[in-house]
């Protein structure tokens, strides 16, 4: 009970610790948008060659013949309503868009998230009991590949491997093949919709699908959390309780597992909170090669072609989901460490 | 038969000077339910010693030569699995820190239960009952409520009943305590090695103690045998072994080491120096320094509760206590490294308290006021030669920027401090730990100070370094008229370098008063549980 409290008092400090931030990046998106160069009335004018007057209408129908002090009061009212404006490009409210696509972004980035801690945190724990042998700099070198090597190129690369020459893979292509049928959008997250309706085929189809493009993410991410893994779980056990653990005789797995790991995943559940933040974000390129339907493609798309109110609210998402995130990885965090309730 | 036999025991360490010899060829014998103390300074090989009997060492350790036999048994070069059968069951070990030395993030209770269970196989129930048993035998109050608390949520002592209860939970016949209770208070460590020795007796058990404390070897144990660079130079009863100490290195060891009695010129073995006769104050000269009624709150704690007391100039002053009892709070105090919540502090004639403490490296009195920290080791700048580390209070203060002058006032300080000119060079990972502390001093009395303020300046050296650099201190304050405010734990050291002593408990003073009285017959019964409390081997009585 009194944990509990504990854990609702921090929730509660951060959450109200982060609307400052939370105004801040809006305010900063919204600003930064109108000195960039490109006049979006220009853009989506009927034409190239459309008068002086219809883009003059089309920029007051936008609200951006306003000073932009007044724009941005419009945008926090607007905000106020839970609305994020409409998207020119789309032509739907940016909301319903970013709801639309998210789950696709989400899936992938938990997928990916999923399949690197699988596999980061046993290289990382190997790598640590028998630092400086063969098996540690083959860990070291596959997670420098993973940074070193583009998302975009060990993208195409694995394209080119499992489904132009050894053609296991499914054609990479969106989140589901364009001729079968998509289950009916319960949470938008294909796997547990397919899942909810007993759809078997669907799901291993879907998986199929997002298993290049999350491996793609993973092997960019593995690095970090290996080597995390591998730095913390080395310092735990020259630790003094690892010491104690072995003196009252206990067996080898249980002073790893028992004693070291769960020592050593504390820092490691920091790193997974910036590393999820920074995947959802930093997944643009991975959308963009495996043609995702998700956020990151659509902002990218939207910012191309000078369309405000979706960068806008993109960037907001981001800046929720971090707090989210952040907020989540403290809650686990407190649960895991029993000192952090201290103060 | 012997319950433990170690024979010409070799112990090598690979490092990336080549390889070391940390254990050159020991031999002892401990027959079951006898207890023996190795002694020995950092580096003797006595915790090494330790580790290869249990199959601790780390990686980079391993058994040169030589046969450890345990009840007959070679377990020189057994295999994991059958050491692992040993561990907790036959020999079981007791570490120091022991804050450290349990798991941070697993509740005591479970690993109590952990090494119930490493050898015996309970079902949940048996397990909580009896690690709840050995709780109560290691006289942890209301063990229910604290069998779900977390180490940092007890103090050291208990920590070091809870590793107690979880090394004698399987019932092994060797017990290995390595410096068990370093760092603890000296009445907690009076309990925590009471308790031991009792449960050692009680279950009849042969206890090996590894300590640097002579004081704890002789009163705990039957034979002492001393170790020097990994060899074993003498073994005999306790009492014997003090009284007619044989080897040179013990007799050294022996002399060096403070009692109620000792002089700070006898620990290196010199004639007695005369008292300091200072020329009478002139009547109505404020003292040198005049703390009164001071007080800290830390979150409406009262760390530091009305305290008041004078220092004339050249006088030395202690303040002993426990952890918790101000001292080192009031020590920051006067130097002003920290905001005092009440009170005043006067140093000559004025009040400094009125400068924040941030703001006090501006002021002239900074020269006046030096500091000598704790630990030397983590107290210099590791980017810092010697001489920098000496040199930056002369420039900062003094504002000496000429080179030619700052190198003579470094040199000076270095010389006086007995630092070699040739060592001011080198960075403090190339200084042994006297060296280091040599470091300390010299920069502190670099500037000419006043009043040096000296917190526990030799808490973490050796005996032997401790003796020299105590006298080395001793001699700067004769000389230079130095007024000390000397911190520390150890009554012995306070009794040798001070005149007067002040004894605090919880913020408060208990007693304060000259030296010698307080310790010949102190008014406070919390003064004389602290006194009986020290160790003492006392070659002298008898």
């Amino acid at each position: 009970m009194r944990a509990l409290k504990s854990i609702g008092l921090r929730v509660g400090r951060r959450l109200a610790a982060s609307v400052p931030a939370l105004l801040g990046v809006v305010v900063f998106t919204f600003v930064l948008m109108r000195v960039l160069p490109g006049d979006p009335a220009v853009f989506f004018a009927s034409g190239p060659n459309a008068g002086q007057a219809e883009i003059q209408m089309i920029r007051e129908q936008m609200g951006l013949d306003r000073p932009v002090h007044e724009q941005l009061i419009r945008y926090f009212a607007e905000i106020g309503r839970g609305q994020l404006g409409r998207s020119m490009t789309t032509g739907q409210a940016v909301v319903a868009d970013l709801r639309e696509r998210l789950p696709a972004s989400l899936e992938l980035t938990l997928a990916a998230l999923v399949l690197a801690l699988g596999f980061a945190i046993p290289l990382g724990i190997l790598a640590a009991l028998r630092p400086n042998s063969a098996l540690d700099h083959v860990v070291r070198f596959v997670c420098s590949m993973g940074v070193c090597v583009p998302t975009f190129v060990s993208g195409l690369l694995l394209i080119y491997v499992f489904y132009v020459v050894l053609g296991i893979s499914p054609d990479p292509t969106g989140r589901i093949d364009i001729f079968a049928a998509s289950p009916p959008d319960i949470t938008g997250f294909l796997l547990i919709d397919f899942a909810i309706t007993g759809d078997w085929a669907g799901w291993y189809a879907a998986a199929g699908q997002l298993l290049l493009p999350a491996c793609t993410m993973a092997l960019f991410v593995l690095a970090p959390l290996a080597r995390m893994t591998r730095a913390s779980m080395l310092a735990v056990l020259g630790s003094d309780f690892i010491r104690t653990a072995r003196s009252i005789g206990l067996s080898h797995w249980k002073v790893i597992v028992v004693h070291g790991l769960r020592n050593a995943l504390l820092p490691v559940i920091t790193i997974t909170g910036i590393v999820f933040s920074t995947m959802l974000g930093a997944n643009v390129l991975v959308e963009k090669v495996f043609s995702w339907p998700g956020v990151g493609s659509y902002a990218l798309d939207a910012l191309l072609g000078s369309d405000y109110a979706p960068v806008q609210g993109f960037v907001l998402m981001m800046a929720l989901a971090f707090v989210v995130v952040n907020l989540l990885i403290d809650v686990l965090y407190g649960i895991a460490d029993p000192r952090v309730n201290v103060e | 038969m012997s319950l433990l036999q170690v024979q010409d025991l070799r112990v090598s360490f690979s490092t990336r000077r080549g390889v070391v010899e940390a254990v050159r060829g020991i031999s002892f014998d401990l027959p079951a339910g006898r207890t023996l103390a190795v002694v020995g300074e950092s580096g003797s090989g006595k915790s090494v010693t330790a580790y290869a009997v249990t199959g601790l060492l780390d990686r980079a350790g391993r058994i040169a030569g030589g046969k450890i036999l345990f009840k007959g048994r070679d377990i020189t070069h057994a295999r994991e699995s059958e050491l692992r059968a040993l561990r907790g069951a036959a020999i079981s070990m007791v570490f120091q820190n022991p804050r450290a030395a349990l798991n941070p993030i697993r509740s005591i209770g479970r690993q109590v239960m952990d090494a119930l269970s490493a050898h015996n196989s309970l079902t949940g129930r048996e397990k909580r009952e009896k690690a709840l048993d050995l709780l109560r035998a290691v006289l942890i109050r209301d063990p229910e409520r604290r069998f779900d608390a977390y180490p940092h949520e007890l103090s050291g002592g208990m920590c070091q009943r809870v590793m107690i209860a979880m090394a004698m939970a399987c019932e092994p016949a060797l017990l290995i305590a390595d410096e068990p209770t370093t760092g603890l208070d000296v009445t907690t460590q009076k309990t925590v090695m009471d308790l031991l020795a009792k449960l050692v007796a009680e279950r009849d058990m042969a206890m090996i103690l590894i300590t640097h404390d002579l004081g704890l070897a002789a009163q705990y144990c039957e034979n002492v045998a001393v170790m020097q660079e990994g060899v074993l130079v003498e073994q005999a009863p306790a009492a014997q072994l003090f009284q007619r100490p044989q080897h040179p290195y013990t007799q050294r060891l022996v002399a060096a080491s403070p009692t109620p009695r000792s002089t700070v010129q006898e620990l290196v073995g010199e004639p007695p120096a005369p008292p300091i006769i200072r020329p009478a104050p002139a009547p109505g000269a404020a003292p040198l320094l005049e703390v009164h009624r001071l007080t800290k709150l830390y979150d409406g704690f009262k760390a530091v509760d009305d305290v008041s007391f004078t220092l004339r100039a050249g006088e030395s002053l202690g303040l002993v206590g426990e952890s918790g009892s101000g001292k080192s709070t009031i020590s920051r105090m006067v130097c002003r490294l920290i905001d005092h919540s009440g009170g005043s502090v006067v140093f000559d004639g004025h009040d400094i308290g009125d400068v924040k403490a941030r703001d006090f490296h501006a002021s002239r009195f900074r020269r006046e006021i030096q500091l000598v920290f704790q630990d030397p080791h983590e107290s210099l700048n590791p980017r810092f030669t010697a001489f920098d580390a000496i040199a930056r209070p002369v420039t900062r203060l003094l504002g000496i920027t000429d080179s030619r002058e700052l190198t003579g006032r470094v040199e000076e300080a270095a010389e006086r401090c007995g630092l070699p000119r040739n060592l001011l060079g080198r960075f403090p990972h190339q200084l042994s730990g006297g060296q280091k502390a040599r470091v300390g001093i010299a920069r502190a009395i670099a500037v000419g100070p006043r009043l040096l303020v000296l917190d526990e300046p030799t808490a973490a050296l050796d005996v032997s370094v401790q003796a020299v650099v105590l006298k080395l201190l001793d001699d700067l304050r004769r000389q230079d008229g130095l007024a000390f405010l000397f911190v520390s734990h150890d009554l012995n050291v306070v009794r040798m370098m001070c005149e007067r002593t002040i004894v605090l408990r919880q913020g408060q003073v208990v007693e304060q008063g000259d030296s010698a009285a307080i310790f010949a017959a102190p008014s406070d019964a919390y003064t004389r549980e602290l006194l009986t409390a020290i160790p003492h081997f006392d070659p002298v009585a008898a």
